[in-house]
């Protein structure tokens, strides 16, 4: 037998005894426990808003942690920071490269990040002295398109991207601090834990991964998904976490169980998730359709209490602001709609 | 690297054939698997028939009430309105079409619908060239036929397409009349099915302005495509050298997701052993956690639950955001500084009003260490080493002035990260405290009169009692604040 196999053989066999090892705490099923709670009453949110702007595709969308503004990239070439109670646009920047995916913006709401199939991570200060908003960094290293990035604080940012690895940048200095490698396919997609101290990041290779940040390694890895895992939050109590995928499902893995709670499907759902948030309680999971509509889940109970529809293509991003208040969905129709 | 994995219920055959290069395929197969089961009459399907049209025959159509009646029964969907949105779907991807319109959606009516031909099935991955689609136009410019005739936009199309090929336009009227010869040969009833099907082709490829080109992809994904190089083929049969190649994605490398090397799965062995070593939650006490957490911020879930006074996003009115933000929080608010310590310094009135009950006890020092470290992560670079060691020196050097209580493992790891100080040279210590705070001071906070007078908004004293009361508090309070004043100032710009 080749040492390869031989390898395999070994990795199997473990494998098998940590499936052995979640059987054992597997005193009852998520279903059985919440039998006795009610289904959440019908959810019916209104579009209270429409941000009209960008003239093509949305690809993303950040909330920022003052609950009004959020900030959204479209392959127009344009990163839009918009006062949602409004609908005015506080800046419109334009970019180098238009093939944007992804944005964020910094908890302290004085920077914006951006990028796309550029490889790079462009960090933008909103906050000039002149008041013009301009690039601040460019964060080059990776060699693959930039799928989503996160702001830990002013000086560091947490990037994903289709080179399968994730990236911890310093922005002051412009450097990498950690580079986390061990997804066998494009990451494309990360959450920073409440506490800040892990993220997760799904994964084109069907899998989510825990990361702690200052360590540096993969605490945890969780499989069960047939297809690319496109969305990725966490829970709010920063226990579990919250997968969306190709495959149509999305799915609740709970770290400290170590194993997938719950599957969020339903036969005449078929397109995949490309989005998702979880509600402030946590009890309803809002996630973002390829068919362009918008499902609402009663997390516990696994069944879908509404319906968001308002796009006329697909959702490709959707946030819930920090006080629970309002959801926002961005769509490929180029518009953004803000609900409750 | 699959792991025992729990599925609720699988439907469809749905497949992932590596090799398939279109990301959408998934779709496609779990879409052509409903589309076989709706038209195998003899299974249940819907009845595909002949019409009665005013002087002719409609071979081959379905009403669009039938569809939907067909999805909610064998799919088991309760709505007719998801029924309809499906139906739509699978006509957008081309799957199904109704007859007299180019606009590919759905109605629960008699409105007429046709099943697209295989051939033409999206999962082929056709990606059509412009000279097939000028072809097409031409060749129906060509035959005498009222249903046959351009639509607005199509000559539209066409002109744009005239000028465009301008030089090559005699190779594709050539074409175009070569398919008009095939077609004419064929039997008059198939031929009005294949016409139609042809459409339906081209309205899901070149859609109506304003319709939504269903065929096209997230170009994260595009860049996966094994094959960008492959010869696209043509729908009628031209092998034309001048074919361009269009799109972005096609010009950019493909990267192929890597194969596992030995070195990968020696990490692999490593990580699972870790794995095995944890110790895992029981489920019960999992699914209890998740419902109290739920159960308890249910109802300061505003999409949940009504919020109280109002919705701003609705009444324009902006007092829900002016309470959360006051440092004269409300009962509600108070409540949750109870659930957990987290919750209670997330709140700024929150770390106020336990910084104020440490004080009450002279054990103010844990919490203002947290505080402090917590700046020290938002301090620029530049700030960090002198702010570590101002840390250092207030809380834990021997005779420091508030000195902190930590394990020896733990001040000599923090011990020999100041050596090179940094942002997080702190972390472990900072975890330590807060651990302490939470098992030990957060409690008597939740039962301190500080707190229980704001949870139950207790009124202020009388007057009569206020005098005798407050002359104590005040000098305790005096000697308190002198002694803490200038460090507390220094250190609590946090918020």
């Amino acid at each position: 037998m080749g040492e390869m196999e031989e390898l395999r053989k070994e990795a199997d066999n473990l494998k098998d005894q940590i499936t052995e090892a979640r059987k054992v705490v597997q005193d009852t099923t998520l279903q059985e426990a919440v039998a006795g709670t009610t289904l959440v009453g019908r959810v019916q949110l209104k579009t209270r808003k429409t941000l009209r702007g960008h003239l093509a595709k949305i690809y993303a969308m950040h909330w920022g942690t003052d609950t009004k503004l959020c900030v959204s990239a479209s392959q127009d070439g344009k990163l839009i920071v918009w006062d949602t109670l409004t609908t005015n646009k506080v800046n419109a920047i334009p970019l180098k490269s238009s093939w944007v995916m992804t944005c964020a913006y910094a908890p302290s709401g004085n920077m914006v990040a951006c990028g796309g199939l550029d490889n790079m991570c462009s960090i933008y200060n909103l906050k000039g002295k002149d008041g013009n908003v301009k690039v601040m960094r460019e964060l080059a290293a990776h060699t693959g398109y930039l799928s989503c990035c996160r702001f830990l604080s002013d000086s560091e940012i947490i990037t994903s991207s289709g080179d399968c690895t994730c990236i911890l940048w310093d922005i002051e200095t412009g450097t990498e601090k950690t580079i986390f490698a061990g997804h066998l396919g494009d990451c494309m997609s990360l959450a920073v834990s409440p506490d800040f101290k892990m993220f997760i990041s799904g994964a084109c290779d069907f899998t989510a991964k825990l990361w702690d940040i200052r360590e540096a390694t993969c605490r945890q890895t969780f499989s069960g998904h047939e297809s690319d895992i496109n969305a990725i939050g966490f829970f709010p109590n920063g226990n579990a976490v919250i997968t969306g995928s190709d495959d149509a499902t999305c799915k609740l893995y709970d770290l400290r169980a170590d194993q997938e709670l719950i599957t969020y499907q339903d036969s005449g759902i078929m397109c995949g998730v490309t989005s998702l948030a979880p509600s402030l309680s946590g009890r309803l999971l809002l996630a973002g359709y390829d068919d362009f509509n918008v499902n609402i889940w009663d997390m516990l109970k696994a069944e879908r209490v509404g319906v968001l529809a308002g796009h006329d293509n697909r959702v490709s991003c959707i946030g819930v602001s920090s006080d629970g208040m309002a959801c926002c969905t961005g769509s490929w129709d180029s518009f953004l709609k803000i609900w409750n | 690297m699959e792991e025992g994995s729990r599925d609720q219920g699988q439907q469809g055959v749905g497949t992932t054939d590596p090799e398939e290069d279109s990301p959408n395929m998934i779709i496609y197969r779990k879409i052509e698997d409903v589309i076989m089961r709706i038209q195998d009459e003899k299974a249940g399907g819907v009845a595909i028939r002949t019409v009665k049209s005013f002087l002719s025959k409609i071979p081959s159509v379905v009403s669009g009430a039938d569809i939907v009646q067909w999805l909610m029964k064998n799919l088991s969907i309760e709505d007719s309105a998801e029924a309809i949105h499906l139906g739509s779907l699978i006509a957008a991807l081309g799957y199904l079409f109704p007859i007299s319109d180019h606009v590919l959606t759905l109605k629960d009516d008699g409105t007429l619908y046709r099943f697209q031909a295989p051939y033409f099935w999206p999962s082929n991955c056709w990606e059509p060239e412009n000279t097939d689609y000028a072809i097409y136009l031409c060749k129906r410019t060509m035959q005498n036929k009222a249903r046959l005739e351009l639509a607005d936009y199509e000559a539209e199309n066409l002109a744009r397409l005239q000028r465009a090929f301008a030089r090559k336009w005699e190779f594709i009227f050539m074409q175009a009349e070569a398919q008009v010869k095939i077609d004419r040969k064929k039997d008059k009833a198939e031929r009005k099915i294949l016409d139609s099907q042809e459409r339906a082709f081209w309205d899901v490829h070149r859609p109506v302005p304003g319709c939504v080109n269903t065929t096209e992809m997230d170009i994260r994904k595009c860049q996966r495509e094994k094959n960008p190089q492959r010869v696209k083929k043509s729908v009628y049969g031209v092998t034309d050298d001048t074919q361009t190649q269009s799109s972005v994605h096609q010009s950019l490398p493909s990267q192929p997701a890597r194969k596992p090397t030995r070195e990968d799965v020696q990490k692999e062995i490593s990580f699972l052993n870790m794995q095995l070593d944890r110790h895992c939650m029981k489920m019960s006490k999992v699914a209890d956690s998740l419902m109290s957490y739920t159960e308890q911020f249910m109802v300061y879930d505003p999409l949940a639950s009504t919020i109280e006074p109002s919705n701003p996003w609705i009444s324009d009115d902006m007092s829900f955001w002016d309470l959360e933000a006051s440092r004269d929080p409300s009962q509600h608010r108070v409540k949750k500084w109870g659930f957990s310590l987290e919750e209670a310094l997330k709140d700024p009135a929150g770390r106020d009003a336990f910084l104020k009950f440490l004080e009450s006890e002279f054990s103010s020092e844990n919490l203002r260490f947290w505080l402090a470290v917590q700046d020290l992560k938002r301090r620029p670079l530049e700030n960090v080493a002198a702010r570590a060691q101002e840390i250092w020196q207030e809380f834990l050097a021997e005779g420091a002035p508030s000195s902190i209580n930590l394990d020896s493992h733990s001040y000599e790891l923090t011990s020999h990260n100041l050596k090179d100080p940094g942002r997080y040279s702190y972390e472990d210590a900072q975890e330590h405290i807060f651990k302490l705070m939470k098992s030990d001071s957060y409690a008597r906070f939740l039962r301190s009169t500080i707190y229980q007078d704001l949870l139950l908004a207790r009124k202020k004293l009388t007057e009569g009692e206020q005098g005798r009361r407050t002359s104590l508090e005040k000098f305790t309070r005096s000697v308190g604040k002198s002694l803490t004043g200038k460090r507390l100032t220094g250190l609590m710009q946090s918020s």
